[in-house]
This record gives structure tokens, sequence and C-alpha cells, in this order.
């Protein structure tokens, strides 16, 4: 068996633990921000995520991901079923057990569809949603997962995405848009009780995020050495700027700093310094970070300007946060822990350009893709739950369960 | 025997309490509810958004007392319940025909 690094496998253990932990912690921070009647629905369609994307990516999910490259597009079959795995490591993480890469890559894999619930929240049949993130982690997360990290055509065109800007968040928020058209606005849009019902819950969901995104980003070096020390530094200074950026312009506008808004901006923070958390320094972090905060702010307006339903703003915070944070890793790239790659300020305005076309691909494939998929899944199954289901809530009427007895 | 009922804001329930128990009072059912008056309601702002709540969390209390204390009662509410902002709430006052303790079948003023 190949030797590995102790300390770089038991950092990327923790760490993969980590990532998994983001889930539930997405769970509460888009519940609390439903409606009570719907509380458990929209924790299942995170949680139920841990479930199927796990065996998914056991089964196909990780081998068309990182398997031998074809065509820059998808990867090879050999590790259908995770079959020979044990006992080797993978050429992009070889100081790690291949063990460990499958996990770790596997959290990542896991979280993106979650996101995407955020749009269709609160109307979506469970078994559309089922068939829906099923057929996304296949279809659109395995190849972009292939095109970014496991040497498809994007890493080849020199595209900067530390932690996944683009596969996740990106991907995620094209999906989400691509999801709160085909599955249209609620009934109730507009009307004042769609306020968010626990407030508290969504800030412990905020916080457990920020905890997983250590893991996510700094984890994201596949080493326990300088660039995740840099990356866990940037990380955290973004949230922390994004959470300011959003209460600064939110206070602002409205006379009031709300708590959502400081749950809000921590989320667009480290959404945003994800693609740039190993290549940027404290200072660089804080910028992105700040800018997100407020770019974000404005971001979530947008849907009640184009009319579509995205409930929980996945293409707000998401679409922005990713697309603004991976135009500014090719600006702001360049730091003395990883100096191999550099942005527009480092003197290589160059890397702007695979960065916008990496943004583009990112959001023509997955939006694509994902439209399609939901429209074939609306003929053969439906996926609105009908009005009075959706009127009684969909705890009740898809799982037969009621979040809160009081 | 009379009927009282007032809304009052939620946070004056117990001075309520205290000033119908003062005056001798055994028994009150209180809940909560929602609802507008002249107050109206109020703003909230999620994420850029601005609700308006228009029903406020109020408190409704119940209870039936003989004739001759309704008016102190009516008056103790008014006087507990008052912080003379807008919102403050309204008593109001109902003949009650008859009342029945369910235990012993006592009737009329001997039940409450």
């Amino acid at each position: 068996m190949p030797p590995i690094d102790s300390g770089d496998t038991a950092f990327l253990l923790v760490s993969a633990a980590l990532v998994l932990f983001m889930t539930p912690g997405l769970a509460l921070f888009y519940a609390g921000m439903g409606r009570s009647k719907n509380v458990l629905s929209i924790t299942m369609q995170s949680f139920f995520a841990m479930g199927i994307v796990s065996v998914l990516w056991a089964l196909l999910g990780y081998t068309l991901a990182f398997g031998h490259d074809i065509g820059g597009i998808i990867g090879g079959l050999e590790f259908v079923g995770l079959r020979g795995v044990n006992g080797t490591v993978f050429s992009g993480a070889p100081t790690i057990p291949h063990a460990v890469w499958v996990m770790y890559q596997g959290m990542f894999a896991i979280i993106t569809p979650a996101l995407i619930t955020g749009a269709f929240a609160e109307r979506l049949k469970f078994k559309a949603y089922v068939i829906f993130i099923a057929l996304w982690t296949i279809l659109v997360y395995s190849p972009l997962a292939h095109w970014v990290w496991g040497g498809g055509w994007l890493a080849k065109l020199g595209a900067l995405d530390f932690a996944g800007g683009t596969v996740v968040h990106i991907a995620s928020a094209a999906a989400a848009l691509a999801a709160a058209i085909a599955v249209g606005r609620r009934k109730d849009l507009g009307k004042p009780d769609l306020q968010p019902h626990n407030l508290p819950m969504t800030l412990l969901g905020a916080g457990i995020l920020w905890f997983g995104w250590f893991g996510f980003n700094a984890g994201s070096a596949i080493a326990a050495n300088h660039v995740a020390g840099s990356a866990f530094m940037a990380t955290h200074l973004a949230a922390a700027s994004g959470m300011l950026g959003w209460i600064a312009v939110e206070w602002w506008q409205h006379g009031k700093p709300t708590t959502l808004g400081a749950a809000s901006g921590a989320v667009a923070g480290l959404v945003g310094i994800t693609p740039a958390a190993g290549f940027v320094d404290a200072l660089p972090a804080m910028a992105i970070g700040l800018t997100v905060g407020v770019l974000c702010y404005f971001g979530v307006k947008l849907k009640s300007r184009f009319r579509f339903d995205d409930a929980l703003d996945v293409v707000g915070v998401h679409g922005v946060g990713g697309t603004t944070g991976a135009i500014l890793t090719g600006v702001f790239a360049g730091v003395v822990t990883n100096p191999t790659y550099r942005g527009l300020i480092a003197g290589n305005a160059a890397q702007l350009w695979p960065q916008i076309v990496g943004v583009i691909a990112t959001i023509a494939f997955s939006f694509s893709v994902s439209f399609v998929l939901l429209k074939v899944i609306d003929r053969f199954v439906g996926l609105r739950v009908d009005d009075d289901a959706e009127e009684r809530g969909l705890d009740l009427a898809e799982h037969a369960e009621t979040g809160y007895v009081l | 025997m009379k009927k009282i009922e007032a809304i009052i804001k939620p946070h004056r329930l117990d001075e309520v309490k205290e000033a119908l128990g003062a005056l001798g009072i055994t028994g009150m059912t209180a809940y909560d509810v929602k609802g507008f008056g002249r107050q109206k309601g109020h703003t909230e702002i999620y994420r850029g958004s601005e609700y308006t709540v228009d029903f406020v969390p109020k408190t409704k209390i119940e209870l039936i007392v003989e004739d001759d204390l309704a008016p102190k009662v009516e008056q103790a509410i008014v006087d507990a319940a008052r912080t003379g902002k807008i919102g403050d709430g309204k008593v109001f006052t109902f003949d009650c025909e008859g009342a029945v303790r369910i235990r012993t079948g006592e009737r009329g003023s001997d039940a409450l």
C-alpha cells in the first residue's frame, strides 16, 4: 500500500465529518425560515440527502467525478461501487487514503443538492424531490466535480476554485433558479403569514454551517499545512466581514439590524470566500466577505423584481455570492503560502478569463440540465403537491407528522 | 350575574390577576389571542422585505361575577391593564343567565 501522511489523514477525516455536519446545519438554517407547518418537510429535504446521495455517491457518483478522465468531460467507471478504492490513494490526494478522499468528496456531494431545496421549499412533492436530487447528483454534480477537481476541462483551463464556489454554490444556485421557475410560486406568496417561524433555529443552523465550513474550506488544502491554515483564516474573516456588510446596509436601509440579516451575511461571506479560501491573504478575505455581504443583501431582492419564488434565497445568497467570489478570486489570488496562483492584483489579469468561463459554463450546464430534469419529472410524477396539501402544510400531507405538538 | 371579557396587553396579565384577586375573585379564564383595533399591526423585516403584521398578540380574560361586583371588576381591570399607550385593549360586560358547578350541581351564584 502507498505510504500516507498521518497528519493529513487525521485532518481530512475530521474535515469530512465537519462537512457532513453542515447538512443538518443547513436543515435548521432553512427550516427556521419556513412556516411551522412545513418545518419537517424542509428539514427532511436536507436530511434525506445524507441517505440517498451517500449511496449514489458510492455506487456511481464518485467514479463519474474521479475516475480516469474521459475527454475532459466525465470520469471513467473503474470505481463503480467503490471497488479498488481501499488500500490505494487518489492521484490528486496522494498523502491520504483513497477511502478518506471518497468520503470527504462525498460530503460535498450531499450538501450541494441540499442547498437547492431552499428554492422549492413548501410546495414540492417528496417523491419529485427524491427523483430530482438523485438524477441531479449523477447528471449535474458528478460531471461538474470532474470538470473542476477530477482533471476535467475547467481544471485544464486554469479556473481557480479552491473549495467549490462553482461546483457547489453556483451549480446549486443555477439549479435553484431553474427549480423556482419550473415549480412555480407558492400560493401564499406576498401574504404576511409567509414570515419565518423560528429564527433562533435559523441562527443555530448558520452557526453550524460556519463551523462546518472550516472542514469544507481548510480541508480543501487536502493537507494539514500552511495552505489549510491560511484557508481557515480567510474563511473565518470572510464570514465575519459578510455579517458586518449585510448588517451595515440593512441597518442603513431599514433602520433595524436583524438577526436573519446577521445569519444571512455570514453565510454569504462563507459562500464568497469558498473559491478563494486557499489563494488569498487576510485583508482580501475581508474585502471579499464585505463585498459579498452587501451584494447578497441586494441579491435577495432580485426575486421580487423578476417574480420567481426562490423561497429561501438560494439564488440571492449562493448565486450572487458564488459568482462574486469566483470573480474576486481572479482579482485577489496571491498569497505567500500558495504562490503558484496569482490574480489581477498580483499581476495576472489573464486569470479573470478562466474565472468568468467557469461561472458561465457552470450556470449554463446546471440550469439547463436541471430545468429539463424538472420538466421530465413534472410530466411523469408531478412536481407540486395539490392546493389542499400546500394549505395544510407538507409535514402532514407528505410525511404524516407534525413538527410541533404544543 | 355578569360576564366580563377583557382584551389586554399580554404583559399586563399578572397585574390584572392580582388586582382581581384583591377583590375576592375566585376564578378566571385567560387565553392568547390575536387581533387588531385602532392600534393596527406592525411592520417586520425579513431579508429586506417588509411584512405588515395586522394581527397583534393580545391576552383575553373571561370571568363571571355577581352583579354588584361587576363595576368594581371592570374598574380594577382598567386600572391594572392601562399603560396609557395605544393598544391597551377593551373591557366588555354581558348579562349571564346561568351557571352550574359540574362537581356538585350547584346553580346560580353558588356555582361561582
